[in-house]
């Protein structure tokens, strides 16, 4: 017997019996023999206490470091309560909320969840989540495609390569054009949107905070666009829009991003969350599961998955999305700790991040190795250049236990020598303080 | 007592559940123009109020450790909880997707080995573990496809096969890849219809998706026929893996000739569904399509390991890093716990309750192909319609009696479909206290039929009014309060 | 049995063309919003819009199906019913009543090509 197979010799038996046959492998019968002799070789069992030995060696393996680093992943506070809820068998263990009568718990916490995106970003509606913030950046370029039939996009070049990564993948399977906007100044440029903008475009796509950190003024874009007939789509950080312009304030169309901000584990990349977002107008083109408020036959407020026919399931080949799961269980997450920060410790989380990576800058831009790259105002990220080898300055900090700035060489290659650093509210005086007096002395 | 509220509703001015260090850093300032200024509707709470308030709210969901959860196609089987305390260790937890190479040799060795055993296991040669859910793992799987023959300098093979019972992702996951998809007739079982294959085939097929078993549990017999003449006419075989638990440790969907293939590692390797995500959909593929894997791919150099792009020859990156990371942490756990030992018993005995269930209960409920199934079934109804109790009826009656309904309505290709699906974790008396409960439904139907047509009673709400919802959506707190 | 009418033209895919005026009124038949169910939403297309016999001009949406609606004719849009936008159940009370969109007819000798009630009828058999 093994802990989570329930059947002794006499039950299966009795199974085989009712099934009218003598052994169980017969009900494999119709299956050619001759992909049927195969051993598998996998490791053999191990028990409860061997997993967890077996599990903390292999952890011992990895280093912890106190990151400076965000460029898409961000070390934030994370309340306990979270953990203790979300492992409920009840939200953890259940499907998609198929049933409505149900699953109420997950239907609930969704709806509670599109609410405060929806307010984070102002916008009028937005979804059960999406997989990564870049995988929603491209869904939201399927959306506006789909939308105003047309198969070309815009993109910023100030936008976090990894998601243009994405953007481009998804675009060249459905034959879809990506074009970019250059940046002056670490932001997106007006003029050469202005220049570039079409009628050929079915939506701009920017990021603010941007890659470097950059918050972007999006002053004179969504006029711009909107005399095309495109969409606006803003990518941003909703735990910075609590202080900063919401995309609903600069005329987005489309809202997308990460949520992984809202104290999500950094998970060596994940599972995250994506949102998108999205008016009115454009609901019906959404990609994802919606929930609506209804009654049910006694008239009691009741919540359940709506809009349905936009969806794979129905839709099949015709449908713009293929997405079914989705991050539903990081939605309750980042929606538990939306309900227990509440607008002002999300804000005074921020605030402290923003007033963290200001003082980082100050300090390592003070040092004679190191020096800015933009003048523009940034938020949680800030990119600084240096005479140093960034290999050093990785090896040097990790040797004092610390997770040093992101060499973007690897990104751009005008900006090989820099490097970009972040802190967060997690970062205290002291570990600035330290960080800076290592690259001091190198 | 019914609990009702929004944490909106409960709010109360003033109220806080956090606590954060004192910001000792100077007052930096933002600059005027770019301040939010719209106001921001998020509820105030103490951490008490929050604590109860999810607390009730979970109270309205039904999971699968409260009671049989025989969902079709959706492996719901147990979530194991040595999983979840092995992904939280802070080791693995709290490690930045930046950090470099050799400050994760842990991590990389368990992505690593994970893909080992998922190829073990499969019979692909390897497998990127990327992809976030079953979906994305189509769209990933079809993107290797295409790339593979434009790289052959073969662009006429713009359309790619689907059978008429798959599910709607298949075709979906077709049209975002940029393809077209074209049915192919099915036989009386769901299976492929090998006539009808072979008039579609031709040098405009890119490929064919297939689930095997298929979505009504019949394995295709044909298979290696099948293989051969896809394969003859220049295409690949995509298996879906949404059905690959009855074949642990029994057959491997490489050996069947797949060329490329996803697993939902949320069914077959125990991870929790989540309430719809976070799933996992690692793709696997064979010799000559691996340099297509996307970015990026770990790799094992003398006895290290290493993280590295393949852009140039790739079909793209399609994560923003790699992957639902803790979610596979979760996989290797539970396989490690199964160990070679128990791998073919679990697929035994989805097989065999999946059968039990289906021959315990075919003299009340239609069931339209009468074989041996693998690890789940469907009826199409039940045989003495005359009442008119449709297959909503019986799910919705199924609510009071404490069991999750199966998969409804789906497959398409009967009419009143229920599908489903007792994982190998479910025990004897589990089964039999469902097949009493599915034939007191029957009873019910026939003697009672508005009993069943007005269910469910015991649920916190009663049947919804989706018409309204759809018409007038109201989606976000303010659109009730305004 | 689904209801028709006479005196108006039928479509495989079940839409209906009424002729009045000169104008061409389209809509979708009783049969086919009994088998979509309850009307959800419908995608409305734009005044001055071309639409093409055979391709889809609008799109109509239930709880639990979506369907491409096909204009039976050529012809440019000069007007849209836009009861629908916010009370798209009125498909639901008389699909014959409401219909979909006005259209000036580019040929109205492909009138001859749709089908009668008759043979509409035959089809509902």
């Amino acid at each position: 017997m093994f802990k989570y197979l329930p059947h002794t010799e006499q039950e299966i038996n009795e199974m085989l019996e009712v099934i009218g046959i003598n052994d169980i492998n017969e009900l494999f019968d119709e299956i050619p023999n001759k992909l049927r002799n195969h051993d598998f070789d996998i490791p053999n069992a191990k028990s409860e206490l061997e997993i967890h030995q077996i599990f903390k060696d292999l952890a011992s393996k990895n280093k912890e470091l106190i990151p400076f680093i965000g460029a898409g992943a961000y070390d934030h506070y994370t309340p306990s309560i979270i953990r203790h809820l979300i492992l409920r068998q009840e939200f953890m263990t259940a499907y998609t909320p198929y049933q409505p009568e149900i699953s109420q718990g997950t239907l609930q916490y969704i709806f509670e969840f599109q609410s405060m995106i929806s307010t984070l970003t102002n916008m009028d509606v937005a979804n059960a989540s999406m997989y990564d913030g870049a995988t929603s950046t491209a869904e939201a370029m399927f959306m506006a495609c789909g939308a105003k039939k047309r198969n070309k996009i815009l993109v910023s070049k100030t936008v976090n390569p990894n998601i243009i990564e994405v953007i481009k993948t998804y675009a060249h399977y459905r034959d879809i054009t990506v074009d970019f906007i250059d940046q002056v100044d670490g932001a997106t440029s007006l003029s050469d949107l202005e220049e570039k903008m079409s009628k050929d475009y079915a939506g701009v796509i920017v990021q603010t905070p941007n890659f470097y950190g950059i918050m972007e003024d999006y002053s004179g874009f969504k006029e711009t666009i909107e005399e095309y007939k495109g969409l606006f789509i803003v990518n941003s950080d909703p735990s910075t829009l609590t202080l900063i312009k919401s995309p609903g304030e600069w005329g987005a169309d489309i809202a997308v991003g990460e949520c992984q901000t809202m104290g999500v584990p950094l998970q060596f990349g994940g599972p995250y969350i994506g949102y998108l977002a999205t008016t009115k107008k454009l609901m019906r083109k959404m990609p994802g599961r919606i929930c609506g408020v209804t009654e049910d036959t006694d008239g009691k407020r009741a919540f359940v998955l709506t809009l349905q026919a936009r969806e794979q399931h129905i839709r099949r080949e015709k449908a713009n999305s293929n997405i079914c799961s989705n991050q539903s269980l990081l939605a309750l997450f980042v929606t538990i700790y939306m309900a227990v920060m509440g607008e002002k410790g999300i804000k005074e989380a921020q605030k402290n991040s923003y007033d963290a990576t200001h003082y980082l800058f100050e300090k390592v831009t003070a040092l004679d190795k190191f020096e800015a790259v933009y003048k523009n105002d940034f938020f949680k990220d800030c990119l600084v250049r240096t005479t140093l080898d960034p290999k050093v300055i990785e090896d040097k900090l990790i040797e004092n236990g610390i997770l040093g700035p992101l060499s973007i060489s690897k990104f751009d290659e005008n900006l090989a020598d820099c490097l970009l650093f972040s802190a967060t509210e997690k970062r205290t005086k002291e570990q600035i303080d330290k960080l800076v007096s290592i690259l001091e002395v190198l | 007592m019914y609990y009702d509220k929004l944490a909106f509703e409960i709010s109360k001015s003033g109220h806080t559940g956090y606590s954060l260090p004192k910001n000792v850093f100077k007052d930096y300032k933002i600059s005027e123009s770019l301040l939010r200024e719209e106001k921001i509707v998020l509820p105030e709470l103490t951490e008490f109020e929050a604590v109860r308030h999810y607390t009730n709210v979970s109270f309205k969901n039904f999971g699968v450790e409260k009671g049989f959860y025989p969902l079709g196609s959706c492996t719901m089987k147990y979530n194991p909880k040595i999983n979840e305390d092995i992904a939280a260790l802070p080791g693995l937890s709290n490690v930045h997707p930046y950090q470099p190479t050799k400050t994760v040799q842990g991590l990389l060795e368990i992505y690593y080995n994970t893909q080992k055993i998922l190829s073990e296991i499969s019979g692909l040669y390897e497998f990127t573990l990327n992809p976030y859910a079953g979906a994305h793992g189509e769209l990933v799987g079809l993107m290797i496809m295409k790339k593979f023959h434009q790289d052959n300098g073969d662009f006429k093979r713009t359309k790619v096969i689907v059978p008429e019972s798959a599910h709607g992702t298949n075709p979906a996951s077709a049209t975002v890849a940029g393809f077209e998809s074209v049915e192919v007739k099915s036989n009386q079982d769901g299976t492929v219809n090998i006539e009808s294959l072979k008039e579609v085939l031709g040098d405009d097929i890119a490929g064919i998706m297939l689930t095997n078993p298929n979505t009504i549990g019949i394995f295709e017999k044909d298979i290696l026929e099948i293989a051969k003449l896809v394969h003859e006419a220049g295409g690949l075989l995509y298996y879906d893996g949404a059905n690959l638990n009855p074949l642990l440790g029994q057959a491997r969907p490489g050996d069947m000739g797949f060329d490329i293939m996803h697993i939902n590692i949320h069914k077959t390797f125990s991870t929790p569904h989540g309430g719809g995500g976070p799933g996992s959909g690692p793709v696997g593929v064979n010799k000559r399509l691996v340099h297509l894997l996307p970015s990026p791919v770990v790799k094992k150099v003398n006895d290290k390991f290493i993280i590295e792009d393949q852009n140039d020859t790739a079909i793209g990156q399609v994560t923003h890093f790699y992957g639902n990371m803790a979610v596979i942490v979760k996989a290797y756990t539970y396989l490690l716990t199964v160990g070679k030992e128990n791998l073919g018993n679990i697929g035994r005995y989805s097989v065999l309750n999946a059968n039990y269930i289906k021959e315990s209960l075919k003299d009340l409920y239609l069931l339209p192909v009468d074989e041996v199934c693998k690890h789940e079934f469907v009826f199409d109804g039940l045989i003495d319609k005359s009442n008119h109790v449709t297959t909503l009826d019986i799910a919705k009656r199924m609510l009071d009696y404490d069991v999750h309904p199966p998969t409804v309505y789906f497959p398409l290709v009967f009419k009143e479909s229920l599908m489903i699906e007792p994982p190998e974790t479910e025990s004897k008396e589990t089964l039999d206290s469902f097949i009493d409960v599915m034939r007191k439904i029957a009873l019910e139907a026939k003697t009672n039929p508005e009993l069943v047509k007005g269910a469910p009673y015991n649920t916190v709400v009663k049947r919804l009014d989706e018409a309204k919802a759809a018409r007038n959506p109201l989606v976000k707190y303010t659109d009730l309060i305004e | 049995m689904s209801k028709v009418l006479d005196g108006l033209y039928y479509t495989n895919s079940h839409e209906w063309v009424k002729v009045e005026d000169g104008f061409a009124y389209i809509g979708i038949t009783d049969y086919a919003q009994e088998s979509l169910g309850e009307i959800v939403f419908v995608e409305l297309p734009e005044e001055e819009d071309q639409v093409n016999a055979g391709e889809e001009f609008a799109a109509i949406e239930s709880v639990k199906a979506a369907s491409d609606i096909l204009s039976p004719i050529t012809g440019i849009i000069v007007m849209v019913n836009d009861d629908l936008e916010d009370s798209p159940e009125l498909l639901n009370e008389d699909s014959f009543e409401n219909w979909i969109i006005k259209v000036e007819m580019e040929d109205s000798s492909e009138l001859n090509k749709l089908l009668s009630k008759a043979e509409y009828e035959d089809i509902l058999e």
